[in-house]
């Protein structure tokens, strides 16, 4: 059914159908939405959920891995700081193999007090262990939710999923959303190592030295084989509601020689700068960067790429920048733009392109000379 | 791509507006996107929101900076807002007002909403509804169909005075 519906809405809804055992979350802004939401749900019986208010976004997150471990489907939401309080905990949440899905409000990080959108919080969480991915539409946000939960539940995977969308410029905007009836396109959970109380095990014991790297390994392998496992979900996923996303969501890049990178709205909006740049005669392409990990394999060899940060890494660079520089054999214009929920239109992303300057890094608004 | 900015006060439902226009262009098999621009919002301080109604599907998140029509659900705000910012040359204005402003250049609608609204007994906490009686002066307009205009208000709002207003701005707007 199409109706209007807001990002956090769309995602509410989704996890509505994926119908956890469990959601604990603690309201924060742009994310709030999201938890009210399902808490009417679970309210007017809607959904026949667990829902544990806590007193913060750490206790959100250990109420999250206490409900997983004993085997049933977890969710929680929070954004920027709410996040970061949670890192303790999510750490633990991928070390514990446990599947939770969590919606991430992309949010600057005070001070100063700033509610608009940035990545910097999501990225402080990118050694974790979790999957990570960003969307770009209400209907994607809501495609992606359903998809996390049967990644992040997938035997070879087993670990948490964080879909990411903008603060605002997608948590509150109103677009179309085509909802859809999952059937069982999420399956039951089976989480192999769940509490069993006629079979006692212990949890979280010590692991010396001798032991300790094979857990991380195993984190890893896992994260590997869970690029098929996002494979095979989106293609199921197009299979029955026609809709497909990829790792990467290329536009116009077949004979690009510049490629314009970025991730969230900012990389739904670059396609908008590209077929301006075509008209301009400029063979320019653009790249949305889908899911962030894994860290998908590029074909960027050769080709100048103008990538935008929304986020950074201070004393070193624009993080996908960087990412992009360690893995592929190309060369990078890096600029740092939309941060704090900064207004960049398709026509600073199209100046980007022209006016790039290969192999440095220039600060939207301050030192770009667009 | 049609493009249009709500004026209003906060509390006045101008996001809610946005909401119902969008919804209304979709039931009209148009894209659209409703996004209220979220700075430190108040009760009663000047807001605005943004409605895109296209063909395609709609790409851009940046606000919009040159709208083809401009509705202004609060007349007052005009004292301290310049409404017409940006409007395209030949672009509209739609306001809710017993009097009709000259605007040099700008074809100017008027409807007196707020007179609908008390009329109809619509108000919340004290203040007359505009979102749903805006609906039908924008459908005179043919921004979106009286039909799909009357689909979205019902879609949001159970009590019909909402759309029995909506209809009595259709009929009462002035051009």
């Amino acid at each position: 059914m199409k109706k209007i519906a807001t990002g956090n809405k769309a995602i509410a809804e989704a996890v509505k159908q994926a119908l956890p055992g469990v959601v604990a979350a603690y309201p924060i802004t742009p994310q709030t939405e999201i938890v009210e939401t399902i808490a009417d749900f679970v309210t007017s019986g809607q959904m026949k959920s667990r829902y544990i208010p806590v007193e913060s976004e750490h206790s959100a997150m250990a109420a999250c891995i206490g409900a997983s471990i004993t085997g049933t489907r977890t969710f929680t939401a929070t954004s920027d700081h709410g996040l970061l309080y949670m890192h303790e905990m999510t750490n633990w949440a991928a070390g514990a193999r446990l599947p939770i899905v969590m919606a991430n409000v992309n949010r600057s990080l005070g001070p100063g007090w700033n509610i608009w959108a940035e990545h910097t919080d999501a990225m402080q969480e990118r050694d974790t262990g979790w999957l990570q991915v960003y969307v770009s539409t209400v209907q994607e946000a809501y495609d992606t939710t359903l998809m996390a939960f049967r990644i992040a539940e997938h035997n070879d995977v087993l670990l948490p999923v964080m879909v990411n969308l903008d603060g605002f410029s997608l948590s509150h905007i109103m677009q179309p959303l085509d909802t859809v009836e999952p059937g069982d396109f999420i399956p039951p959970l089976h989480l192999p190592h769940a509490i069993d109380t006629k079979n006692p095990t212990g949890y979280g014991g010590l692991t010396g030295p001798d032991q300790h790297f094979r857990f991380r390994w195993d984190i890893e392998r896992s994260i590997r084989d869970s690029v098929n496992v996002i494979e095979e979900t989106e293609l199921d996923f197009a299979a029955r509601f026609g809709r497909r996303y990829g790792p990467v969501e290329e536009y116009r890049c077949e004979d690009a020689d510049v490629v314009l990178l970025a991730m969230g709205t900012l990389g739904k909006e670059a396609e908008v700068a590209i077929d301006i740049l075509r008209k301009e005669g400029i063979k320019a392409g653009s790249l949305r960067l889908r899911w962030f990990r894994p860290f998908p394999k590029l074909d960027l060899a050769g080709k100048e790429v103008v990538v935008i940060d929304r986020d950074y890494s201070f004393g070193y660079g624009g993080i996908v920048a960087n990412e992009i520089l360690a893995k592929n054999k190309c060369d990078v214009y890096n600029v740092i733009a939309g941060l704090g929920g900064q207004e960049v239109t398709y026509d600073d992303m199209a100046g980007f392109v022209r006016e790039r300057r290969i192999g440095e890094e220039s600060w939207f608004g301050v030192n770009s000379h667009v | 791509m049609f493009e249009v900015r709500i004026h209003s006060r906060g509390g006045q439902g101008g996001v809610t507006a946005a909401r119902l226009l969008a919804t209304a262009a979709l039931h009209d098999g148009k894209y659209a996107t409703a996004c209220p621009f979220y700075g430190a919002e108040r009760r009663g301080a000047p807001v605005v929101s943004f409605v895109r109604i296209d063909d395609h599907p709609i790409k851009v998140y940046s606000q919009i900076r040159q709208p083809d029509l401009v509705v202004v659900l609060d007349a007052s705000v005009m004292e301290t807002v310049d409404v017409l910012h940006g409007l395209k040359k030949g672009g509209r204005v739609l306001i809710n007002s017993s009097h009709k402003p000259e605007f040099a250049g700008h074809t100017t609608f008027n409807v007196d909403l707020t007179g609908i609204a008390l009329k109809e007994n619509l108000v919340v906490a004290g203040s007359p509804i505009l979102n749903t009686p805006v609906l039908g002066a924008l459908a005179k307009m043919g921004i979106v169909s009286r039909e799909s205009a009357k689909e979205a208000i019902r879609g949001m709002f159970s009590d019909e005075r909402n759309v029995k207003a909506a209809e009595a701005a259709y009929k009462e707007m002035c051009a």
